[in-house]
């Protein structure tokens, strides 16, 4: 691991995506990647090519299976881990599967994703963020971070598999231990991997037995090519929903609130246009892409001058793709009313995030609540912001400050 | 003004739904189709083309008025 630990000299041939100044400030890399080699390579974490253009991740996305989706996590699995995946025989479909078997699973989970879906859990969502507020308005500070983006999330995915909101705090830390943390530690990796399948396979086995109207029971009565569906596969699922639909939410509702607080015009705009918010929102999800996603290749396949080789892994930068200066005006800049922005920061083509509605759906009634109560806010202590990154990059810590009304 | 969804290159992003709902309908997979049999009512032109103009799968076009609405 020692190689991983060096400075990056050479961003095009060297790149580390956990280097700190990847994760505090990645814009002047991207354009400098973009501009240049484009298709930047590394040796470190595994090794790895990536992708920074538009048009490359556009086509890339596209050449399936040469480019496979059966390992979408940017640092290759620990060998214990390797293993399990391998004895399951299911990891987490349809996000590591190809077609056709992703597509038999992602018709599974979409229904429950689709925009109808997700309305109905928007007046949970609402009273949640009120009481979150309640909590923490009379003292005037707060982390907007940890305090109100981050805790959103686990909350809306327990109440839709039927957990109690008191397991939510373990979710938390699974769902860090497994990407945030667990990528450069890979015995943290495989610890916390290991006990979100044993939560879910107790209450898999559970449901099983006693059904009940949330997702896991409805998912049990779910039919795979005729045969009804696996343990394995229910509990697959549900680890994708915790691992993809928490730490990524949590990143774009904070890294919104995050500019907010730091930029007056915006906040005052959007108090004033509050029907500007889903254009907005759009803007925000373009500028601050918290994914980047990884294939694996499966044939000798081509971009440019580079041919990628079999077993060679490929990120794609949906965050970097969507600064591209050819294809987003002025594409450094945050434009609230943006009106071309093909943004992919839910991915892009069959692997398109299954459960963006619910993201955008919660990061709607997130910030809609908070400046309907906290209008005027703004950092604290700006030197107190952290941010993370890797696969999904965010701001853990907002320190904010706001007057009482 | 009158718009199409390709239904080949639609991925169920949604965006259309989110941006302009009144002028699409998504399926239980995110599937939009343009309503109205993809008529625009005048007021809502611009809410027309912010839609075309955010699909990331360049799934939504203008077309003539006297096109077909769909091709699947």
């Amino acid at each position: 691991m020692d190689e991983n630990k060096n400075p990056v000299k050479d961003w095009a041939s060297d790149y580390d995506i956990f280097d700190d100044e990847y994760v505090n400030d990645p814009l002047p890399i991207w354009n400098e990647l973009r501009s240049g080699c484009p298709i930047a390579h590394s040796t470190r974490w595994g090794g790895s090519w990536l992708a920074t253009r538009y048009e490359d991740v556009q086509a890339m996305v596209r050449m399936v299976p040469a480019l496979s989706n059966k390992a979408p996590v940017v640092v290759p699995p620990p060998a214990e881990m390797r293993a399990e995946i391998k004895a399951y025989g299911v990891d987490s479909p349809p996000i590591t599967s190809d077609p056709p078997e992703q597509i038999t699973y992602r018709r599974l989970i979409l229904p429950f994703f689709a925009p109808k879906a997700v309305a109905a859990h928007r007046e949970f969502t609402r009273t949640l963020c009120h009481q979150l507020i309640d909590g923490f308005i009379e003292n005037g500070h707060c982390d907007a971070a940890a305090d109100y983006a981050q805790q959103l999330p686990p909350q809306v995915i327990a109440h839709l598999l039927g957990i109690d909101r008191s397991r939510c705090a373990e979710f938390v830390e699974w769902v860090r231990g497994t990407l945030e943390l667990g990528l450069t530690q890979p015995q943290v990796r495989v610890d916390n991997r290991r006990k979100i399948r044993e939560f879910f396979a107790e209450l898999v086995s559970a449901r099983r037995i006693a059904p009940s109207d949330d997702l896991i029971s409805k998912l049990l009565e779910a039919d795979i090519e005729g045969q009804p569906i696996t343990d394995q596969g229910v509990i697959g699922i549900c680890n994708l929903l915790l691992v993809a639909g928490i730490d990524t939410t949590w990143n774009s509702i904070g890294s919104a609130l995050w500019h907010l607080a730091g930029h007056r015009e915006h906040r005052r705009r959007l108090v004033a246009e509050p029907e500007l918010l889903p254009t907005a929102i759009e803007e925000l999800l373009r500028f601050y892409s918290p994914v980047t996603m990884a294939r694996k290749v499966t044939e000798p396949v081509s971009i440019g001058d580079v041919t990628f080789q079999p077993g060679d892994r490929v990120l794609l930068s949906f965050p970097a793709a969507n600064h591209d200066p050819t294809v987003f005006e002025r594409a450094d800049e945050v434009v609230l009313d943006r009106q071309r922005n093909r943004h992919i920061a839910f991915g892009v083509g069959i692997h398109r995030c299954a459960g963006s509605n619910l993201a955008r759906m919660e990061m709607e009634v997130a910030l809609q609540c908070w400046l309907e109560r906290i209008p005027e806010f703004e950092l604290s202590d700006p030197s107190a912001v952290t941010w993370v990154g890797g696969q999904v990059r965010g701001p853990r810590s907002i320190p904010v400050r706001f007057s009482t009304l | 003004m009158r718009i199409r969804v390709d239904a080949d290159r639609c991925q169920g992003h949604n965006r259309c739904y989110a941006l302009a709902p009144e002028l699409f309908e998504v399926d239980d997979y995110g599937l939009s189709c343009a309503t109205n049999d993809g008529q625009v009512p005048v007021a809502l032109e611009d809410k027309a083309r912010l839609a075309i103009d955010n699909c990331p799968e360049f799934a939504i076009s203008q077309i003539a008025d006297d096109q077909p609405p769909a091709t699947s």
